[in-house]
């Protein structure tokens, strides 16, 4: 072991604040990058525009790692645990975009509290405040409907961070150009698994066609991408899936599901908004 | 006598991947000095990488402990990461610790790939080229899962990125 690591405490000797759920607020993930407002951008619409993109990663990130610890094998608890952690990155990365241009998004915490902004926005907002799609704030279902949400969402996703390449903001650009490679492992496996479960047994087929049913009409709740929808195709032709005869769920306040969700997920840290270690 | 900011810097190894310095992994970018203070560019190895605020203290934490009073470290998020920057060293020790290192990184559109990706990729135990992959996802962010078929030995590989 070499002398960086040989003591758990070694890292707290720069900076012992660390706020006890999160990063310290010294860790900025966008430190010394640009995060003025680009000309002709409104900065009030790109906060929002980030937390769209942000809550979509949180919501299902922590959809995807309540998985950890009880998915079919461990292979698949790593990779679900893995996809949670990429986007739980691009959701800190966003919400922080968020807070930078415009900081009266981030809600306000009591004098003293070390919270940075983007757990601020993660852990002290409430549900109807929240704009993620109901896709991701749906329940896992069985493992059959995780990977066909992954595959719809990633793919989905991943076109849109193939178009926003060419946004003005800077920081965004960044995080959709790292996010696409990410995606792409993200969509293949769930389309490898897709294909798998078809091809599977009498009962992982009919899980399969559950599954899909119920994800199917979320899919272009941020809007139809023919992108994407190629590539679905191409996943159910190869996994002789038919298409499901479901029509377009329009996007709605969020469901009950959310409110549950967030309070799991929120509790500890409501309780200690000062809390240090 | 006080070393180089920059030679300091590149001597800090990876948390996750400690064969490796953050230099040979691709991740310093930059060591600046502005009078007394010292600016250090990282660039992510992933968005949710979670060993990059370890990577940060340490930096601060080796740079102070050679006089360095004042030291900001700074992201880069553009260009994203990429394996392709990994040393020629670092991809040595890699494999010299049992890790095999990534093949050139895909660039352009992503294609679909419904069945598993196929690599040429041999164990780091035997050398046999006979080896499967168990999963894209392994105990880091940045490797996948392989086993050797000739001789059993189950082993890391960095993917691709
Ligand atoms: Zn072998």
């Amino acid at each position: 072991m070499n002398d960086d690591h040989d003591s758990a405490y070694a890292g707290l000797l720069v900076d012992d604040a660390h706020w006890a759920f999160g990063e310290a607020a010294h860790d900025d993930p966008l430190a010394g990058m640009d995060t003025s407002i680009p000309a002709g951008v409104d900065a009030t619409e790109l906060a929002s525009y980030c937390l769209e993109l942000g809550d979509d990663a949180l919501v299902l990130a922590h959809r995807l790692s309540e998985w950890c610890g009880r998915a079919p094998d461990l292979e698949e608890d790593i990779a679900l645990s893995n996809i949670a952690l990429d986007l739980l990155g691009q959701a800190r990365l966003l919400l922080t975009r968020a807070a930078t241009a415009d900081p009266s998004v981030v809600p306000p915490l009591p004098d003293g509290s070390p919270v940075p902004p983007e757990d601020a926005l993660a852990f002290f907002r409430d549900d109807h405040q929240f704009r993620n799609t109901n896709l991701v704030e749906l329940p896992n279902g069985d493992f059959a409907e995780t990977i066909c949400r992954v595959l719809v969402w990633a793919t989905y996703r991943l076109a849109l961070f193939e178009r926003l390449a060419a946004h003005p903001d800077g920081v965004v650009r960044a995080v959709a150009a790292k996010g696409v490679k990410e995606l792409a492992y993200h969509r293949d496996f769930a389309a490898q698994w897709f294909v798998t479960l078809a091809r599977g047994t009498e009962e992982s087929r009919r899980r399969l066609h559950t599954g899909l049913a119920q994800v199917w009409g979320y899919r272009h709740q941020r809007g139809e991408d023919a992108v994407a929808e190629a590539v679905l195709a191409e996943v159910l032709a190869a996994a002789g899936v038919a298409a499901p005869d479901v029509g377009p769920v329009a996007t709605s306040s969020h469901t009950e599901h959310l409110s549950r969700m967030l309070a799991e997920m929120q509790v500890v840290a409501r309780a200690h908004p000062r809390g240090r270690w | 006598m006080v070393r180089a900011a920059a030679e300091v810097a590149a001597e800090v190894v990876d948390p996750e991947l400690p064969m490796l310095t953050l230099a040979d992994l691709g991740v310093l970018r930059s060591v600046e000095t502005e009078g007394d203070a010292v600016v250090v560019t990282i660039t992510p190895t992933y968005s949710g990488c979670p060993a990059t605020a370890a990577m940060r203290d340490d930096l601060v934490h080796r740079l102070r402990r050679e006089g360095y009073d004042d030291v900001r470290v700074a992201i880069a998020l553009h260009p994203a990461w990429t394996t392709d920057w990994i040393t020629e060293g670092g991809r040595r020790a890699l494999a010299a610790a049992g890790i095999s290192p990534p093949g050139p990184a895909r660039t352009g559109p992503v294609p679909l790939t419904v069945t598993p990706v196929r690599r040429q990729l041999t164990c780091t135990r035997c050398a046999s080229s006979d080896v499967e992959l168990t999963s894209e996802f392994g105990p880091t962010a940045c490797t996948a899962l392989y086993r050797c078929r000739s001789c059993g030995e189950p082993f890391e590989h960095v993917k691709e990125i």
